[in-house]
């Protein structure tokens, strides 16, 4: 090993890109009006959460950390296939995105 | 014969008549429903026989252990106990079981209930033919209730059948509930009896606080320990159960609601506010006169109590003009006949008196309702007259029945009424007086009694009744079979029936009276009961213009007796109308207005208050929700962080590198 990857990235620059990704993903999700962007908002924290778990399996070397990520991007995939269906459907019937328009469950 | 009894059927027989005709009755045919109503209380009256027939009580003591008699009969002796396999009430140290109790007492008084009750089945289906068949089912359900407070053996069980009569007479009063005046005397017995069965539960909770126990036995067992033991509490007690006794059995003050009863059907009267249901309150204090014994307070009481019972409600009953009223009247005298008679220790005497009344009244009332059938339900004494010819069934047996509760020689009335007059002669000075006022009550008796006979049957007839018919057979049985035993009902002697009833009541010590006094009084007695029949022959025979010059003479006295003394008017000022103003009050607007009003507005008002606020939340906007829920999450990880030093720790320890859980996994 090089002397420039034998010292490890410290715990806490990974813990905190987590909690900027995280936070982006927060505000993007609050902020933004588009159906799609604040569904990727919703992608972003998912994988923030991700990156901690990552971390946190590495640094006790612990397998569970590393499962719950799998598990985790399974769901957001199926959620991505399922939540894009339900856009393009809510699109057709609206013409809209805006979130702050698709605020009735009826038409 | 079998050793077993089966006292259980007695009560239950009726019951089953009741449950049968109660809940079936309108589906099955009508002689059906009739012969129901009449099997029940008929077996009920066969069971009491044979288990009279299977004891000794007449033949002397020695045969209770070696049976004589027929041979394979097995006798019983008394008092025969039958408990209920399983248990009733087991709370701490109190035991109740229960218990019913066959002894010389409760069989006299088994075999009326019974006997007379049977007979006025018998004569309801001639005279209710036309009613329902409720009223039936309800007579049986009275019977049920009946025997089951005859035959218990502690005051839990008859203070069961105690309410349970309690409830038949209120649906009986009430039976015609569509006339309003019925509905009211129903609810007026009712109440006016709770106010008496207030004092007889307190005298319960009296008993088990100073006793440990229900049981008469016992507590007669009890008391025979210590007869030292006088007045006090035991005083209290056994005032509380006067004041029982005295609401079922209509005594001063709590006699309001009888005469109101009369709303019901006559049988119904006859039955239950004449026969049987009356004397309950009589039948009491004589199960308990142990108590009553060990208090000669309470036993003044008590004798006072039935003396002013007796000439009140007969001063009451000589200017009546209702034929039903005036026997009601009379009942409520002749039950302060029983009262005195218990009052002054004479319980075997007060008993002879229940039994040989419950024939001759219920004859009476059963005759009233034979004539009151003839002439279509005309209950006015002035109406009638002339009745004689056109109802010779009727006119014979209630002459029966006046000579018998005037207490002419040789009647039923004569001997037990005797019977109490001479105990209370014999109790000295106080003695006497009850004495004289009994005497005096025998008088107005006699009077108002031959009053009713002259106006129901002789002279000219006053209204019209001339379509006037004697009663069918259904009903004349009864009626000729309870004249004989007002006949013949007292032959039995009040020395024979003293002593057979003294095992379950006691034998009063007094002094000593001579065959020769009792002769004397006898003679007394029935010279007053024949005065009151001349002077009441006097006014009625002939033209009724007498009572008139002296209601003119008299005014005052006349208005105070025909409006009963005002008592309803007193009672209804004094405490009907305050309570009822002060429960509309506490009703209307405490309860109703302050307490259910008050919550109903209030649980209102805070879910509007909330929702009012609450409603700000529901903005509808997506992103609104998703900035709450931020908020919470961030909020739940500041008070982590800030209240658990460990986590606080364990993330500086994480950022830092260093390991925490060394022995982990």
């Amino acid at each position: 090993m090089s002397p420039l990857f034998s010292q490890e990235v410290p715990l806490s620059w990974y813990l905190l890109l987590s909690a900027v990704l995280f936070s982006l993903g927060v505000v993007g999700f609050l902020i933004k009006r588009n159906l799609i962007t604040v569904f990727m908002s919703i992608e972003l924290m998912l994988n923030g959460v991700n990156l901690s778990f990552v971390t946190f399996a590495h640094q006790w070397h612990a397998v569970k950390g590393q499962i719950f990520v799998f598990f985790v991007m399974m769901v957001a995939a199926a959620e991505a296939a399922v939540g894009l269906a339900i856009i393009i459907a809510v699109f057709r019937a609206r013409a809209t995105l805006a979130v702050d328009r698709i605020d009735r469950m009826k038409l | 014969m079998n050793p077993d009894l089966h006292l259980w059927l007695i009560p239950l027989l009726p019951f089953a008549g009741f449950l049968i005709n109660g809940i079936l009755g309108r589906r099955l045919p009508k002689w059906l429903v009739t012969s129901v109503a009449l099997l029940a209380p008929l077996a009920a009256f066969g069971v009491v026989v044979s288990a009279y027939l299977s004891l000794s009580p007449l033949v002397p003591p020695v045969c209770v252990t070696t049976p004589c008699g027929p041979p394979g009969w097995v006798y019983i002796p008394l008092p025969y106990v039958e408990t209920c396999p399983l248990p009733w009430i087991n709370a701490g140290l109190l035991h109740i079981d229960f218990i019913f109790v066959l002894d010389q007492l409760s069989l006299v008084m088994l075999l009326v209930v019974t006997g007379v009750g049977f007979l006025i089945h018998v004569y309801s289906v001639g005279y209710m033919g036309d009613d329902k068949g409720y009223a039936r089912s309800y007579l049986n359900l009275f019977l049920f209730f009946m025997t089951v407070l005859v035959l218990a053996g502690n005051a839990l069980v008859m203070f069961i059948g105690w309410e349970g009569v309690g409830l038949a007479s209120y649906l009986l009063i009430g039976f015609w509930f569509q006339k309003k005046s019925a509905a009211d005397a129903g609810k007026k017995a009712f109440i006016v009896n709770r106010i008496g069965d207030f004092g007889f539960l307190i005298g319960m909770f009296l008993l088990v606080a100073n006793f440990g126990t229900l049981t008469f036995s016992e507590i007669g067992a009890k008391l025979a320990e210590n007869p030292g033991w006088q007045g006090g509490v035991l005083t209290i007690i056994a005032l509380c159960l006067m004041l029982g006794a005295a609401g079922k059995s209509a005594q001063l003050p709590l006699y309001i609601w009888l005469p109101d009863a009369m709303e019901g059907p006559t049988p119904v009267s006859a039955l239950i506010h004449a026969a049987t249901m009356v004397t309950a309150g009589v039948y009491m204090v004589a199960r308990t006169h142990v108590l009553f014994d060990h208090s000669p307070f309470a036993l003044s009481v008590v004798a006072l109590v039935g003396a002013a019972t007796a000439i009140f409600a007969a001063t009451i009953a000589l200017v009546q003009n209702d034929i039903k009223r005036v026997l009601a009247y009379s009942t409520i005298s002749q039950l302060g006949y029983m009262f005195l008679g218990c009052g002054v220790a004479a319980y075997s005497a007060a008993i002879f008196h229940l039994m040989t009344h419950a024939f001759f009244k219920a004859l009476l009332f059963l005759a009233a309702g034979s004539v009151i059938h003839a002439i279509g339900g005309e209950q006015d004494l002035r109406k009638m007259g002339g009745l004689r010819k056109k109802l010779p069934v009727t006119f014979a047996v209630t002459t029966v029945g006046v000579l018998a509760i005037a207490g002419i020689f040789p009647f039923a009335g004569f001997f037990s009424k005797d019977a109490i007059l001479y105990a209370a002669f014999l109790q000295g000075t106080n003695g006497k007086i009850l004495w004289f006022v009994g005497l005096l009550t025998a008088l107005l008796t006699a009077f108002y009694m031959f009053r009713l006979w002259y106006l129901t049957f002789m002279g000219e007839s006053r209204g019209e009744n001339v379509h006037a018919h004697e009663s069918p057979w259904s009903m004349r049985g009864p009626l000729v079979i309870l004249a004989a035993l007002s006949v013949c009902g007292g032959w039995i002697g009040m020395k024979h029936f003293g002593n057979f009833l003294a095992p379950s009541v006691g034998v009063l010590p007094t002094e000593a009276g001579s065959t020769r006094l009792e002769l004397i009084l006898s003679v007394v007695a029935v010279a007053v009961a024949l005065e009151g029949w001349m002077i009441a022959d006097k006014f009625y025979r002939r033209k009724v213009t007498k009572p008139a010059q002296y209601m003119a003479a008299l005014p005052g006295t006349y208005n105070l007796l025909a409006n009963k003394y005002f008592v309803d008017e007193f009672y209804g000022a004094v405490v009907v109308k305050p309570l009822l103003a002060i429960s509309k009050f506490f009703l209307e607007w405490v309860v109703d207005i302050g307490l259910l009003g008050g919550a109903a507005w209030l649980l209102g008002g805070i879910a509007t208050f909330a929702g009012a606020i609450l409603q700000r939340w529901q903005s509808g906007n997506l992103r609104s929700y998703a900035a709450w829920l931020a908020a919470g999450a961030a909020a739940v990880l500041l008070f982590m962080f800030v209240s658990f030093p460990t986590i606080h720790h364990m993330f500086i320890c994480a950022t830092s590198g260093c390991v925490l859980y060394k022995g982990g996994h």
